[in-house]
């Protein structure tokens, strides 16, 4: 109901009329995003490829940091240490978000919106 | 394989005749094609026959004739001829490239066949980089195929290196090291290398240090803990999957050669077979800090790769021996009467399932140390059914070493003797029955 009347709102302002208004109904609680995994570290996660998870997100930014913590606590079967390392993922395994290597996007600090798209990558050697 | 002396000696006649086939055929075929330079072209760059056989290619805006003539003066190396190498140099050598040379240290095997597609059953034991050139030679005669039996390291790489001026590099090697080391040859004569990989049903494949963009190191500073690595003849692979990339490898190969814009470099193709998905990732720039193709290089010559990688640069099994001698199992003295003693069988169950020796019993490693109450209670009713010996066995020995050590610290029973065979399924292969598949 509060999309009819934010339509020509700027982006920008939205978080904050709807905090200033209270009329926060369209529930930006759930950020919603799909996790990948592949080349070999689906098998870090019970080889399962494909994990859509969702947030709470009302007052909180989730960053790929905190992001890489929350994998570890609830959806890694294996070893910590095979996937992280010193608060990163382990050497041989890269990040992409939304199909860009996440050096691009500011690593761990990046902060996630809704609909993103975290794939983790091992790279392969075999031939 | 058991051949009898009848099979061993037709094969061997048969193997003979063909190769006088091809002699004879080499020699008809070059008395018929007297190479003579077209003499309606501008320049006397390609006989009549080369015109004909690019036309396909040549006739297209993206090549010409200035473009196949550019393909014809290139050289390339090739590191690997296995399961990328083979699909790659194929259509190099179709495509009429000047030169290719071959390195790798194999011979090829009879499980390498389902995915080395220029290995055939005629070549078992030959060195793969001769199987290759042979049939190159055949399929395109005016390509100089250059077949080099040597093990990729920093000695022999420097070596050919320096010896021709190679215009794009492929890395189609199978382990971390041999990758580290061909990227910094790259990087330090400034060759451009396309790089693939392939593992069961995924392929990776980009274009490392050409037009500016990132090596190899730029995205892989560190190398991955050794552990963390499969390779084919663990994984497993599926024959398409280095065959895609691998022909993709020639396809980027070729368009640097030619000059063609939007070489696969600063981005990463993903492959995954099983949803038959490409996906196309950008990647970061060069790094300036890169420690071999930054601004200011550490890595200014080639450095130990097996030392820096903690791993050895081929993707055989290294066998462990964690176990003490008294342990250790001859597989001479396998154990016969399967009452008192039980053998378990610590591999995969698909792995099991393919094929297992009779009598056995499959508990996987992984599961063993995951939930050891299963085999725990096992063991405990076998004990009380009067065994006093269980006998550990895997592929090649070194996991059901693991296994029993797991087992020696946690489920120990005074009444049992544990055993491991030495050398595995490969040993009872080689020394008991050799109709038990190697794999």
């Amino acid at each position: 109901m509060c999309y009819v009347s934010l339509r020509n709102v700027n982006i920008k302002n939205i978080s904050n009329f709807a905090f200033q208004t209270g009329y926060f109904l369209i529930s930006m609680a759930d950020l919603k995003i799909a996790l990948e995994f592949g080349g070999g570290a689906e098998v870090l996660v019970g080889n399962q490829k494909v994990h859509e998870v969702a947030f709470p997100s009302k007052n909180k930014v989730w960053t790929i940091g905190d992001l890489l913590y929350w994998i570890k606590d609830n959806i890694l079967k294996e070893r910590p240490e095979l996937f992280l390392q010193d608060g990163s993922v382990r050497p041989g395994i890269l990040v992409l978000v939304n199909d860009a290597d996440w050096e691009l996007m500011d690593t761990v600090n990046y902060e996630l919106k809704s609909n993103d798209r975290i794939v983790f990558i091992s790279t392969l050697h075999g031939g | 394989m058991s051949v009898s002396e009848d099979t061993q000696q037709l094969l061997t006649e048969i193997k003979r005749l063909r190769e006088e086939l091809a002699i004879k055929e080499k020699h008809l075929h070059d008395l018929q094609t007297e190479p003579c330079n077209c003499k309606y072209l501008e320049n006397n760059d390609f006989t009549t026959d080369e015109i004909i056989r690019y036309s396909r290619q040549m006739i297209m805006p993206q090549v010409q004739i200035d473009g196949q003539a550019r393909l014809k003066r290139g050289k390339i190396l090739i590191i690997g001829a296995g399961g990328l190498g083979c699909p790659a140099a194929l259509y190099l050598t179709s495509a009429g490239v000047g030169e290719i040379t071959l390195v790798d240290y194999d011979e090829v095997e009879l499980s390498n066949l389902h995915r080395q597609i220029l290995h055939s059953e005629n070549d078992i034991n030959i060195p793969k980089v001769q199987s290759a050139s042979d049939k190159l030679k055949n399929i395109n005669n005016n390509v100089r195929v250059i077949p080099l039996k040597v093990h990729a390291d920093s000695n022999t790489l420097s070596r050919i290196i320096q010896d021709d001026k190679y215009d794009v590099v492929l890395d189609c090697s199978d382990n971390v090291a041999t990758r580290y080391l061909v990227n910094d040859v790259c990087v330090m004569n400034d060759i451009p290398l396309v790089s693939g990989s392939a593992l069961q049903m995924e392929g990776q494949l980009t274009v490392y240090h050409h037009n500016s963009g990132p090596c190899y190191r730029c995205l892989f500073p560190v190398p991955p803990p050794p552990h963390t690595v499969t390779n084919c003849g663990d994984g497993g692979v599926l024959g398409p999957i280095p065959g895609v990339i691998g022909v993709l490898q020639a396809l980027e190969a070729l368009k640097i050669l030619v000059q063609l814009p939007d070489v696969l470099s600063g981005r990463l193709l993903l492959f995954d077979g099983s949803t038959t998905t490409f996906r196309n990732i950008k990647l970061r720039p060069r790094n300036e800090k890169c420690e071999v193709c930054g601004v200011n290089p550490t890595i200014t010559k080639l450095i130990d790769y097996e030392q820096f990688c903690g791993a050895s640069a081929h993707d055989k099994v290294v066998n462990i021996d964690i176990i003490t001698f008294a342990e250790q199992t001859d597989v001479k003295d396998f154990p016969q009467d399967l009452q008192n003693n039980i053998v378990i069988d610590v591999r995969p169950e698909l792995e099991y399932k393919m094929c297992s020796l009779p009598g056995t019993f499959n508990f996987p490693y992984s599961l063993i140390i995951k939930d050891c109450d299963k085999v725990r209670k096992f063991v405990e009713s076998k004990v009380q059914d009067g065994v006093t010996d269980i006998y550990f066995l895997c592929r090649r020995g070194n996991d059901s070493q693991r296994a029993m050590l797991y087992m020696k610290e946690n489920i120990n029973f005074e009444a049992v003797q544990y055993h491991n065979i030495k050398g595995g399924l490969h040993a009872y292969s080689k020394y008991i029955d050799p109709s038990f598949p190697v794999y």
